[in-house]
């Protein structure tokens, strides 16, 4: 064989195989995520967290539809800061138990519940009742806290945030369940659905100095997307987000958004906030880049009220 | 008394003060609550006494107990409660497992110069200058340090090794911890001191504890008077040696059927090794042959003079006041002042009671806590500050106020520390991304807790941080945040003083919501 041909071939059997082991990695998530029964996003309104679940969730078909027998389930909610449920500044504890539920009752293997957090972690996670609450659902409550927990990913379609350090139960798990709480926020404006992903990487000091907006949104292009995006609207706080510095912060929507699309729930969700979404720039840019879709005109939402 | 149960009984509460001390360090998971920390430290001679020197109370009064238990025992303190004692225990065995010569004693005069002029300098310059020489010197300290940091790291080594196996296996009972490591230079001083101790444990005994440790020179002073101690029994008594052989502190003097009790740490080995049993532990006989004892005025007057002396260098070494950074450039951070933990009250008394055991930073969940190097002046070296760009202090975290031993730290209630202004925040717009890069960030209002830290319009649509000072409590979470290097945007300037911060007005927010706005 002469050497061109050689390293012709060769160089085509590696792309190959490159391409194989590309592909074999995705395969986990990249089935198309199954659409809502007959709707692309249900609201609720006017009952406690669970039962808003429980109705939202039974509207479209049941959790089932989207974790199926067997599976490793990650729910990753807010769990930010050190403080009490009733501050919202985490994810309500309550609704994390029930998502819980219905993923054992869909019949999932294990499900997993983290966030990097800001403050301390341990603290973190007996204090917002997030830790006991998954427990008693039987989730796992695990870790976030050490860097050796995170695995360097690539994201091909990122304009500035090409790599980041990515939790591993995000890379082993089968399904991922976004469970943001709606909040404002000082820097970003509002955090939801898609900022929420801030709290599976290790290293936010770059996404705070590399153009915030950007990262927030080129995170969207990563492989790994959640099935689903339920946005506690419970205690919502409109003020001296994202930490909150009284219960004078928050008014009580007792609301909840579930939706697939985070670009779309992060549309609604800054309505909820009364924001223009159009100011919130990382949901315009995520929308732009093909994350979802701003308009909720095109979409078939349910809206429940309790 | 003969028996060999001394011995035994030494062994136990050797063991027992060790592995409590140790764990109280070593506690990564807060296993222990808080208040237990304060009786397994409750013994502790130096800390104690600082303690109630500030604030005397039955709660800091271990020390009393061990000056009662001192006069009626010896010194079975520093056998079977220090800490520092007990583990040059273990060295002087492993000495004596390397090298037979390492385990045979034998009789050794005192240091009388080095031990007393030591123990009249530390007192000396801490009354006139400030604790360093405490700091430096105090066995417990010394032991807390080697605890923080070698041996943690190391536990934490293990820890995630475990860890590690375990959640693989989808088991999280055991997490992995970063193990963080402290500023180079603060290791100069606890691995001089490991490399002193461990020498002098492995091939002398207990040699530091009878010629450096002014904690076991004053307890030494008192057991020349103690009620109880080692006698040797003239008529068993052949003059074999064994005894002084077996004696970790070299003082028995077998000749002379003499020992020196101010050197004596109760440790009882003499006991087991006298073949004769003529030695024995209980009331004092008194001492049967005059020692023909005549003080030597010129060497007491020397003594006198030198340690005047050192206690000149001493003051001289403190500065007078907190070091003032020199001015840099425009966008270096500037401290005027360092931030001192909060329950100090100021640095000034901070720095007062403060030994440097390192008990509060190795408890700190968030790693804030890290030794000082020269930011309080050099005198101040390992004693604790706040550096903000390796951790933030916890809003509702309240750890450090209340295990310290020495009452450096006092006790905070968690809403008062929530209002504990440590220092304020200052931000240099020079340095910060918005300014610099024209795109958003608000780190540092993001994390902080009571918003002082605000994100106000800006350029365009961008927003940027302001300070309201009376509301800043100096926590920390802004400059921790602040992803700018090498120098923070924002930054936390020590107060010298603790002060009562405002307290964060708050308004009702108010919005519709009886239906969906989409």
């Amino acid at each position: 064989m002469k050497r061109r041909v050689f390293i012709k071939k060769g160089t085509a059997a590696g792309i190959a195989a490159g391409a194989a082991m590309a592909l074999g990695n995705r395969s986990g998530l990249a089935a198309p995520v199954p659409p809502l029964a007959g709707y692309d996003m249900v609201a609720v309104m006017g009952g406690s967290p669970e039962a808003m679940f429980d109705l939202g969730i039974q509207s479209i078909g049941g959790l089932g539809r989207y974790v199926s027998k067997g599976q490793k389930v990650v729910i990753k909610p807010n769990i930010g800061w050190d403080v009490t449920p009733d501050k919202g500044a985490n994810t309500h504890p309550g609704l994390v138990k029930r998502i819980a539920e219905h993923c054992f009752r869909a019949g999932a293997k294990e499900v997993y519940v983290f966030d990097n957090t800001c403050d301390d972690w341990v603290r973190c996670y007996s204090n917002s009742g997030i830790e006991r609450a998954a427990k008693e659902a039987g989730a796992k409550i695990v870790p976030g806290n050490s860097e050796s927990y995170y695995q360097n990913v690539t994201i091909p379609g990122a304009r500035i945030l090409k790599s980041a350090k990515v939790h591993q139960l995000i890379l082993d798990c089968d399904v991922f369940i976004n469970v943001p709480v709606l909040k404002h926020h000082s820097s970003a404006k509002m955090t939801a659905a898609i900022k929420n992903m801030m709290g599976v990487v290790w290293d936010r000091r770059f996404w705070h100095s590399n153009n915030l907006h950007q990262c927030i949104a080129d995170f969207t292009m990563y492989e790994r997307k959640p099935a689903l995006n339920i946005v506690d609207c419970y205690n919502v706080m409109l003020k001296n987000g994202p930490r909150g510095v009284s219960v004078d912060d928050l008014v009580q929507m007792k609301s909840l958004l579930i939706s697939p699309d985070w670009v779309a729930v992060d549309t609604a969700a800054a309505k909820m906030m009364n924001l223009n979404p159009e100011q919130i720039d990382y949901i315009k840019i995520a929308s732009r880049m093909g994350a979802g879709t701003m308009n909720l005109e095109s979409m078939n939402i349910h809206r429940i009220k309790m | 008394m003969r028996s060999g149960l001394l011995k035994r009984i030494r062994i136990f509460f050797a063991v027992v003060f060790i592995m409590a001390t140790a764990f109280v360090f070593i506690d990564f998971r807060d296993i222990l609550p808080d208040s237990y920390t304060g009786t397994i430290l409750y013994l502790q001679f130096v800390p104690s006494l600082i303690k109630y020197i500030t604030l005397p109370s039955v709660a800091a009064a271990g020390f009393a107990v061990i000056l009662i238990l001192t006069l009626l025992t010896g010194r079975t303190y520093c056998s079977a409660i220090c800490p520092l004692g007990i583990i040059q225990d273990a060295g002087s065995r492993l000495g004596g497992l390397i090298r037979r010569r390492f385990r045979r004693f034998g009789y050794g005069k005192p240091y009388t110069i080095i031990r007393y002029g030591i123990l009249v300098i530390t007192i000396l310059v801490t009354i006139t200058g400030g604790i360093y020489m405490v700091s430096l010197l105090d066995p417990y300290s010394i032991f807390g340090r080697f605890t923080t940091y070698f041996l943690k790291p190391v536990v934490l080594l293990l820890n995630n090794a475990i860890a590690g196996i375990l959640n693989r296996g989808d088991i999280y009972s055991l997490y992995r911890i970063d193990i963080k490591g402290v500023t180079i230079a603060a290791y100069i001083i606890p691995v001089v001191f490991f490399l002193l101790v461990a020498a002098m444990s492995v091939m002398k005994g207990r040699l530091y504890c009878n010629t450096i440790c002014p904690a076991g020179t004053l307890l030494g002073l008192i057991s020349k008077v103690s009620v109880l101690r080692i006698n040797i029994d003239h008529s068993g008594c052949t003059r074999c040696g064994r005894c002084a052989l077996a004696c970790k502190a070299s003082c028995i003097d077998f000749h002379g059927r003499d020992i020196d009790n101010s050197r004596c740490v109760g440790c009882f080995n003499c006991i087991t090794a006298c073949r004769e049993k003529a030695i024995s532990y209980g009331l004092y006989r008194g001492r049967l042959q005059s020692d023909g004892y005549v003080p030597d005025e010129g060497k007491r007057s020397f003594t006198v003079g030198l340690l005047f002396l050192l206690a000149g260098i001493g003051d001289a070494a403190r500065g007078r006041d907190v070091p003032v950074p020199k001015k840099q450039s425009t966008v270096r951070e500037k401290k005027n002042l360092p931030v001192c933990l909060p329950g100090a009250t100021s640095i000034e008394n901070f720095l007062s009671r403060c030994t440097a055991c390192s008990l509060c930073i190795s408890a700190c969940p968030k790693n804030v806590i890290h030794p000082s190097i020269a930011e309080y002046g050099i005198a101040g070296i390992m004693q604790p500050r706040m550096d903000y760009h390796r951790g933030f202090c916890n809003f509702e975290c309240t750890i450090c106020t209340e295990i310290c031993p020495t009452g450096a730290l006092m006790p905070l209630a968690t809403e008062a520390k929530k209002l504990t202004q440590l220092g304020v925040a200052r931000f240099i717009k020079e340095n910060c991304i918005v300014h610099t890069e024209k795109t958003d960030c608000g780190a540092c209002s993001e994390h902080c807790p009571t918003k002082a830290v605000e994100m106000v319009h800006y350029e365009a649509n961008l927003v940027i941080p302001e300070v309201t000072d009376d509301i800043c409590i100096g926590c920390g979470a802004c400059e921790y945040a602040c992803p700018t290097t090498p120098y923070k945007a924002i930054f936390v300037d020590g107060n010298s003083e603790h002060i009562s911060a405002k307290k964060p007005e708050t308004e009702k927010a108010v919005l519709k919501t009886d239906d969906f706005p989409f």
